[in-house]
């Protein structure tokens, strides 16, 4: 394609040769600039977390020893198998009620013809939009009065029965699988709630997977939500909570503090390895259509 | 009402009885799939929005009934300097990471969809900080930007600048935290990236046999054409800075060295209330103070400027919509 452009303007080819090599130069070079820039402070975090307990508070920018056992010594300093467990589970139930409630919604507002159907849908962009604070005074003297503050239930509950963001994203999904397959469904006798499960969820899957890696992780990085109802009840911490007093609880430890700062990003890095593509596609969903 | 529907039906023709009989059923399918939804958009944004609005006329302390006291509250916001304070924490972020997201984001979409080789390398790399928690990446910051240790200083000292105290300086807090929210601003890279790559191809090709260089194509074609997604930047930018409050509570407390964040309230905003935003005030009212009425109050004041910003949105994404039902199948 290149060579049809270029072959009208042969008589010109060295300067637009120069010109080019010089473009893809600066405009690599950028590139490395950028990646540099973002991949460099994780770097640091690295290397301060395998330093000794003394160099971390120095200048040092790389460790004189290698202290991988500043990852074992995590665990025995603070209770994160306990913190853990506690993400662990706000994080899956919170994702499996998600699923359980979201996918018939989106359904409805992607795939059923009814009055009021935009309507909803852009009260649903709303509730997105909410910050979370707004509301954030009347639940939490509805959750005291059911005496379930100091829990993680009033962040998990919410989960099954309405999350704005997962029906806004999974409606954006199932809206680009073609009618014609649903109508076939009818035609041969589906109830919608057959056509749902038989056929738009399995088509689904990647925005499916998407949107629950999405809820995994927004419930994961929570820091409002565990602050508000768990925040006097140690056992009830998660990672990132506890991460937040982490680093006063032991005297500036700047070794610990990175080694448990990398671990909790371990489970993000992870899931982002293994779905990388669903990861690009459902980002790239909130924004174009969003 | 169903007799009355039953009875108009029986006069009618056999074919009308079935429909009306199949579109009620329709509606209750409908209503099938949505009940959990509207169940819980009425307990957990239904309710408490109109509880919000309510409690704000009130003295609330969670313990004693709530007690009527009118716009108290809201006149109390003009004589409240750290209210005051706040707006003005929160309209900073709103300005300066509006400006700066999407400012960067595209500026590094532009970079990445220019490349020809390392493509994926770089946009994983840049992809990667937005997946740390905000708690994370905050502390990743105030690792880099250490006074004297860091190595941002050791890099500024190359130069022979010596940096300020950095989260511990009421100058630099923001502008601190503001480089995190850069740094995890992966999702629109990857938003305006996608919308960049999808101009097309042959409007690139006509320009540059016009003889339009790179900056210009990139200023009269690649900025109209992607116009909606940076006004989605521009809005989603917003609604982020409106409700900041993790980045600024870690920031204030880990360099003010607070031992507990949980327990100790004289710590936010650290230093010299310059990391105070807005939901850290309301935070700080409503649940370390227990001044419900007036956390109510702020909270009420926030859903209309947030609501402001969403109407933008939606406004254009209705217009969408309605484009969408026009196509093939309505």
């Amino acid at each position: 394609m290149t060579a049809v452009l270029d072959a009208p303007v042969t008589t010109q080819r060295k300067p637009r040769d120069w010109r080019a090599i010089l473009d893809w130069v600066a405009v690599h070079s950028l590139g490395l600039a950028l990646a540099l820039m973002f991949a460099l402070p994780i770097l640091f975090v690295f290397l301060t977390a395998v330093m000794s307990d003394s160099q971390a508070f120095t200048k040092d920018l790389w460790p004189h020893e290698w202290h991988w056992g500043n990852f074992v010594e995590v665990f025995q300093k603070a209770p994160l198998l306990k913190y853990l467990g506690n993400s662990l589970l706000y994080s899956l139930l919170a994702t499996a009620g998600m699923l359980l409630s979201s996918i018939p919604a989106a359904y409805a507002l992607a795939k059923l013809k009814w009055r009021g159907r935009n309507a909803v849908f852009l009260l649903v962009v709303g509730a997105m939009m909410l910050p979370p604070q707004v509301v954030a005074v009347p639940l939490y003297d509805t959750w005291s009065g059911l005496g379930l503050t100091g829990t993680l239930w009033p962040l998990i509950a919410p989960y099954f029965l309405f999350d704005a963001f997962s029906i806004f994203l999974l409606r954006q999904f199932i809206l680009t699988i073609p009618q014609s397959y649903v109508d076939a469904a009818r035609v041969d006798g589906c109830t919608e709630f057959q056509a749902m499960v038989r056929i738009v969820v399995p088509m689904a899957r990647p925005g499916i997977a998407a949107t629950a890696l999405f809820c995994f992780l927004y419930t994961w990085n929570d820091y409002f939500g565990p602050l508000l109802y768990t925040g006097e009840k140690p056992d009830q911490w998660t990672l990132s909570l506890a991460l937040s007093s982490f680093k006063g609880m032991h005297h500036v430890q700047w070794n610990l503090a990175m080694a448990v700062t990398l671990l909790i990003m371990v489970p993000a890095v992870v899931l982002f390895a293994f779905a990388q593509r669903s990861f690009v596609k459902g980002i790239t969903f909130t924004g174009v259509k969003g | 009402m169903t007799a009355t529907l039953e009875r108009v039906d029986a006069a009618r023709p056999a074919p009308a009885k079935g429909r009306s009989r199949s579109r009620a059923r329709h509606r209750l399918t409908v209503l099938a799939f949505l009940a959990p939804a509207v169940l819980g958009f009425a307990l957990f944004f239904g309710y408490p929005l109109i509880a919000t609005v309510v409690l704000s006329f009130t003295k609330y302390d969670l313990i004693n009934p709530p007690e009527w006291i009118g716009f108290a509250n809201y006149a109390y916001m003009f004589a409240d300097k750290l209210f005051l304070t706040a707006v003005y924490n929160t309209l900073w972020f709103v300005v300066v990471l509006t400006v700066a997201r999407v400012v960067f984001a595209l500026g590094v979409a532009s970079v990445i969809a220019r490349l020809k080789s390392g493509v994926g390398l770089v946009r994983t790399l840049c992809y990667l900080p937005s997946l740390a928690p905000p708690v994370a990446a905050t502390l990743v910051f105030f690792l880099v930007m250490r006074p004297n240790e860091g190595p941002l200083d050791a890099f500024l000292g190359w130069f022979g600048i010596e940096g300020p105290l950095w989260f511990a300086d009421p100058a630099w807090s923001k502008p601190g935290i503001a480089a995190v929210m850069l740094w995890v601003s992966g999702d629109l890279m990857i938003i305006m990236l996608a919308a960049v790559l999808d101009v097309p191809q042959e409007q690139y090709e006509a320009a540059e046999l016009d003889g339009a260089g790179a900056l210009r194509r990139w200023w009269h074609i690649t900025l109209p054409t992607i116009s909606p997604v940076l006004m989605f930047g521009v809005v989603n930018s917003i609604i982020l800075a409106l409700q900041l409050f993790t980045q600024a509570v870690v920031a204030g407390s880990a360099a003010s060295g607070a031992a507990d964040i949980t327990g100790a309230t004289k710590n936010l905003g650290f230093p010299e209330n310059s990391t105070l935003t807005f939901p850290v005030w309301l935070y700080t009212q409503g649940f370390r103070y227990f001044d419900m009425g007036y956390a109510a109050a702020m909270a009420t004041v926030l859903f209309v400027i947030s609501f402001a910003a969403t109407a933008l949105l939606v406004q254009r994404m209705r217009k969408a919509t309605y484009q969408e039902e026009g196509g093939p199948g309505a």
